[in-house]
């Protein structure tokens, strides 16, 4: 990648409002006996673009996985928009429509084609005429950038088009925040490219971001917050330049050294 | 921007805390495994799933449980055990039913399982001979055990030993050999094996010039097979002073055995050549074999053994006659032909293009590439589909008693019968045994079979 | 012909050439085989003074049959009727056996198969036990256990077990229950529920197209339920008041008092289902139920957990991820193998000629033809029989996966 091929990132364009959409506090998990996560606080404010780092293992994608309820927590309190999160059926619906996700391996349904796979659930969870959806699906792969495939299915696809179908797939709940969990790990070095794109699009339209990746040149660009986090703990948190340039922990010394140096 | 009041740096580390009781321990694990299914009341059809899976849970531990323990009662806890006066069916019958028990009693009576024994293990196999079963029977699981044995020394030859020389030694111990075969027959097979192996060797040597040099594969395979027929016609036709006992004498888990090992060994060769005449690229051979696999696939097992019972002898010769067992044999050995077949097929199927192209690049022939590359991979691959055919196999053995022959279960069912031990725990007590015995047999086999599969998905990742 | 073909030496390094003088010493070797066969069985058969041929099926057959189904169908006589006909009564009585069972074993087997992924220990536990006490016995010991050990056991002709209450009890010979008598009127019944199955095809097409048009979804099972219900029950109510009731209940009778010979159930009341049938209904269901919950959960677990993970993660709720995200992909995996558990309960229903249900093998191949002897013909009619249901079985098949199958580069 070259410079001059590089997006360019208008930062003006993403503000931060003082409204507080996810909150979390003093939250606790375990998996068995063992405890993933350990007292988490974390507040993010609508337009945010966060990155969370760490090694593997250290409970970042089971955060995020949290904030959806698709893990549930053991202790503490999540808010999402203000709706607190409890095994109460209809407030995690609510909840999820209003979350968009993306997963490391897609997950997209391979019975389904890319349209349609997009338009499901503004059907049947926005009760949304089957037309309207296929125009909104169809308006979210062209943001992607990928319409001409609308009609192939999942296994026609390269990893980086179903990466952006799913994103899209996700938008298309008009989602208030996206999860992106390691959404480059499972992709080949040219089709990472495509994706970052993607995402910094996605951004620049303000859209509040939680990204669990290792991409740190993303990290630097477009987050306006790193997260650190090591044995189910947030380490450290801090704006991208004093996160890379002046380390204060010494695990994230380690980290940033050992991922950094080559 | 906004202030950067999120800035954080956590000094120490926090050390794992134990999960909340919710989460661990007794109380943790019921939670998960039983209440968490049933406690969500947030809206209604929740509450609704929670109510029926309540009502559900208590009418299933109250049945399930039930049954159980008026299995286990009568099985053990009311069973009667011994019958030391010989009151045969006094000892199993209430004073009602002109017994010795109180009324109302409902239990086991294994008296006359013991009694019946050596019928339900031998048949009516001669009482002074029962050690050439037994020999049978020991060989036939410590091989089958130490083949089963991870990591013990040759077990691939002991397994080849228990495809090959056992039969034949089970064969020569069960009927006593001693067969007429006659001198020409034998002379006949050794001279052939001895004329194939010769031409053999000359195409081997290029003495026939290089014209048919590809046949020197075929030569060998028919001159080893031949000689082979030929030392176990020999082995059989020896008199080793062992008595001839009539194949209709053996019975129980005799025959059960005997009938499903020779029908999932003598399956396996014929399965492998059907399954690769099904993949081949030649029409006609496809079509026959497409035609076999599926007419014997399209049948009961009952359509078969009652056509090998009345329609063998019509079919073959005037003359020529087997007896009852081998015509089941027969029937049976087609028929699992077939479903191996069908599972061979999944093994090659599993195979990648790039092992049977990179066997041709390497320049390997058509046999070559099969016998060397695909089969090992492909039949390792599918075990466990044999294993299951196998059990598949193994229970289905009980049908030859529609045809006369007394399997485990036949035996059983012909001892029911059996006046002097008539109770109402007879019928009972006689299929829980069988019950048990065929349990332990198939439940065993398709633990290893799971295990198998386990270990080779882990191979392959 | 080119030159390299000019003599027999280079013919044998063609490959063509080998591959089709293979196939056709195969093909004359397998028909040289049957020749020989049927040259046996031909002179086998003048040995014995017997020809080949059809024409028995004409004769009349004189033997009693077990009143099922099948001579009820049939309307058997002895004595009147021919030995077709007794090979039409075992293709109905396997048929009924089948069907019934096919419905009953589904409905257990799935339930159980769902128990097996429960997070409910009881349930899981249950569905454990079960699967593997099941299919880890032979066939024929359930049939024997039902037959021999639960209904040989039962009460004797002049007494009874009540199953139900009243309207179902149950003695040695047999299961009996409440038939639905068809008085006059009852076609309007049979309309009225034509009528409403039509109108629910109609209205869940118009639900399901104002449900694109508009995404307004109507609660269609609901209402679907309400006219399959509704309509034919005012029919039903409308026609009893102005006439008379179009279809009664009638309940099996039972004797307790009169002469002792007379007691019991009495014949021709009714519902009877013979315990020949019962227990191999029984056995039949219980055996496959097994296999199918274990096609059932492996169907579900082979749907990876991502999936139902994104399925959440854009906000479709539980039934709906079932709905459209995991059945749908689990019956890819399901179908086949069930298929070829309904093929197989089919089939298996033929192990009643153990315990002398009249199906197929049972009165044509069993008592047939003990009587008439012409084993080929019969034992031919009847694996043709087998083999038309596996035929359709496999186009079935066919159909399905060519229908479903996934789209892939």
């Amino acid at each position: 990648m070259t410079k001059e091929e590089e997006k360019e990132i208008d930062q003006s364009k993403m503000t931060i409002s003082e409204e507080v959409v996810i909150k979390v506090e003093q939250m606790n998990k375990w998996f068995g006996h063992f405890h993933v996560l350990r007292d988490i606080n974390l507040t993010v404010n609508k337009g945010e673009r966060i990155v969370i780092c760490g090694p593997s293992g250290s409970g970042k994608s089971t955060l995020i996985r949290c904030i959806n309820r698709l893990e549930e927590h053991q202790k503490g309190l999540i808010e999402v928009n203000g709706v607190e999160l409890n095994d109460d059926v209809k407030k995690i619906d609510k909840i999820r429509s209003e979350v968009g996700m993306v997963f490391q391996s897609f997950n997209l349904f391979p019975h389904l084609s890319a349209l349609e796979n997009c338009s499901l659930a503004p059907i049947w969870v926005r009760k949304m005429p089957k037309k309207e959806a296929d125009d909104l699906a169809m308006k979210y792969l062209e943001i992607v950038k990928i319409p001409e495939q609308a009609l192939k299915y999942p296994g026609q696809l390269s990893g980086g088009q179903q990466q952006r179908v799913a994103i899209a797939r996700a938008l298309c709940m008009e989602p208030k925040i996206m999860l992106f969990d390691e959404p480059t790990s499972a992709l080949d070095p040219e089709m990472i490219k495509e994706v970052l794109d993607t995402m910094i699009d996605l951004a620049q339209g303000g859209m509040t971001m939680l990204v669990v990746t290792h991409e740190m040149g993303f990290a630097r660009k477009v987050a306006n917050r790193v997260i650190f986090m090591d044995e189910g703990q947030i380490v450290e948190q801090n704006n991208p330049n004093d996160f890379f340039n002046n380390p204060q922990s010494d695990r994230t010394k380690l980290f940033l050294s050992q991922i950094l140096d080559h | 921007m906004r202030n950067n009041n999120y800035k954080f740096v956590q000094k120490e580390v926090i050390a794992q805390q134990p999960p909340p009781l919710s989460q661990a321990g007794v109380t943790g694990w019921l939670w998960k495994n039983l209440f968490s299914s049933m406690s969500n009341f947030s809206s209604i059809s929740a509450a609704l799933q929670s109510i029926i899976m309540i009502i559900l849970t208590f009418v299933l531990l109250y049945f399930c449980g039930g049954q159980l323990y008026s299995l286990i009662d009568f099985a053990l806890i009311s069973a009667v055990w011994s019958d030391p006066e010989v009151l045969k069916r006094g000892s199993c019958t209430t004073v009602d039913q002109g017994g010795s028990l109180p009324s109302g009693w409902s239990g086991a009576c294994w008296p006359f399982i013991f009694a019946k024994k050596k019928l339900l293990i031998y048949g009516r196999y001669p009482a002074e001979e029962l050690w050439r079963v037994n020999l049978v029977y020991l060989t036939l699981f410590l091989g089958i055990g130490y083949t089963l044995f991870e990591g013990a020394k040759g077990r691939q030859w002991t397994g080849l030993a228990m495809l090959t020389i056992f039969p034949l030694f089970a064969l020569i111990l069960l009927t006593g050999a001693n067969f007429n075969i006659s001198w020409s027959t034998n002379l006949l097979l050794l001279g052939l094996s001895i004329l194939f192996i010769f031409f053999g060797e000359l195409t081997r040597r290029n003495f026939l010039g290089n014209i048919i040099s590809e046949l020197t594969s075929l030569f060998y395979i028919c001159g080893v097979t031949l000689f082979l027929i030929f030392i176990a016609a020999l082995l059989l036709s020896i008199d080793y002073g062992l008595s001839y006992v009539e194949t209709s004498d053996w019975g129980g888990l005799l025959v059960t055995l005997v009938v499903a090992i020779t029908g999932i060994v003598a399956s396996l060769p014929l399965g492998i050549i059907l399954a690769l005449g099904r993949r081949s690229n030649m029409p006609i051979a496809r079509t026959i074999s497409t035609i076999f696999i599926e007419f014997w696939r399209g049948i009961p097992l009952i359509t078969v053994l009652f056509a090998s019972s009345v329609l063998l002898p019509l079919f073959l010769p005037d003359g020529v006659d087997f007896n009852k067992l081998l015509r089941a044999l027969i029937g049976v050995m087609l028929f699992s032909a077939a479903y191996m077949a069908e599972v061979v097929r999944g093994g090659l199927q599993a195979m990648p293009r790039g092992q049977f192209e990179g066997a041709s690049a390497v320049g390997l022939s058509y046999f070559q590439s099969m016998r060397l590359i695909i089969l090992p991979q492909a039949l390792t691959h599918v075990i466990p589909g044999i294993v299951n055919t196998f059990i598949g196999l193994f229970k289905d053995t009980t049908l030859v008693l529609i045809i006369g022959l007394f399997d485990l279960l036949g035996q059983a069912q012909s001892t029911i019968a059996d006046a002097y031990w008539s109770s109402p725990a007879q019928a009972p007590t006689a299929y829980l045994t069988v019950g048990i015995m065929f349990f332990v047999f198939c439940f065993g086999m398709s633990r290893y079979s799971m295990f198998m599969e386990r270990k080779l998905s882990r191979g392959h990742k | 012909m080119s030159k390299s073909y000019s003599n027999a030496i280079d013919l044998i390094y063609n490959k063509r050439f080998r591959s089709i003088f293979f196939q056709i010493t195969l093909l004359i070797s397998v028909i040289l085989f049957f020749l020989w066969v049927a040259n046996n069985a031909n002179s086998n058969l003048t040995a014995r003074g017997d020809s080949f041929g059809f024409g028995f099926l004409n004769n009349t057959a004189g033997f009693q049959i077990l009143p099922t189904l099948g001579t009820w169908v049939v309307s058997y006589d002895v004595g009147k009727s021919t030995y077709f006909d007794v090979f039409l009564i075992g293709i109905i009585n396997t048929f009924i056996i089948a069907i019934t069972g096919i419905i009953a074993t589904t409905i257990i087997g799935f339930s159980i198969g769902i128990f097996r992924l429960s997070n409910n220990i009881i349930l899981k536990g249950f569905a454990t036990i079960y699967i593997e006490m099941f299919r880890n016995l032979p066939l024929l010991l359930h049939l024997f256990f039902w037959y021999f050990a639960v209904l040989r056991v039962l009460p004797g002709k002049r007494e009874k077990v009540n199953l139900l209450g009243e309207s179902f009890g149950i003695n040695i010979t047999g299961l009996y229950g409440p038939r639905p008598i068809f008085n006059e009127g009852w076609e309007f019944i049979a309309l009225g529920i034509l009528f409403s199955i039509i109108l629910v095809i109609i209205f869940s097409r118009y639900a399901k197209r104002i449900h694109q048009q508009t995404g307004y979804k109507y609660p269609t099972f609901w209402i679907s339920s309400g006219i399959i219900i509704l309509i034919p029950c005012s029919i039903c109510l409308i026609y009893s008041l102005l006439y008379n009731l179009p279809i009664e209940i009638q309940y099996p009778e039972f004797k307790t008092d009169g002469p002792k010979l007379k007691r019991g159930y009495a014949q021709g009341i009714g519902m009877m289902m013979p315990p020949e049938m019962l227990a191999l209904w029984m056995a039949l269901v219980l055996y496959t139920a097994s296999f199918i919950a274990e096609i059932v959960r492996a169907g579900i677990l082979a749907i990876h957990k991502g999936q139902t993970e994104a399925s959440y993660a854009v906000g479709l709720g539980r039934g709906e991820t079932l709905r459209l995200v995991v059945i749908p992909q689990a019956l890819r995996v399901i179908v086949p193998p069930l298929t070829s558990q309904y093929l197989n309960l089919t089939k298996n229903s033929s192990l009643a000629v153990a315990i002398a249900y009249p199906e197929l093998v049972s009165i044509f191949a069993g008592t047939a033809l003990n009587q008439v002897g012409q084993e080929i013909e019969i034992i031919f009619m009847m694996a043709m029989v087998y083999l038309t249901f596996s035929l359709l079985t496999s186009l079935f098949m066919n159909w399905f996966n060519s229908r479903i199958k996934l789209v892939e580069r």
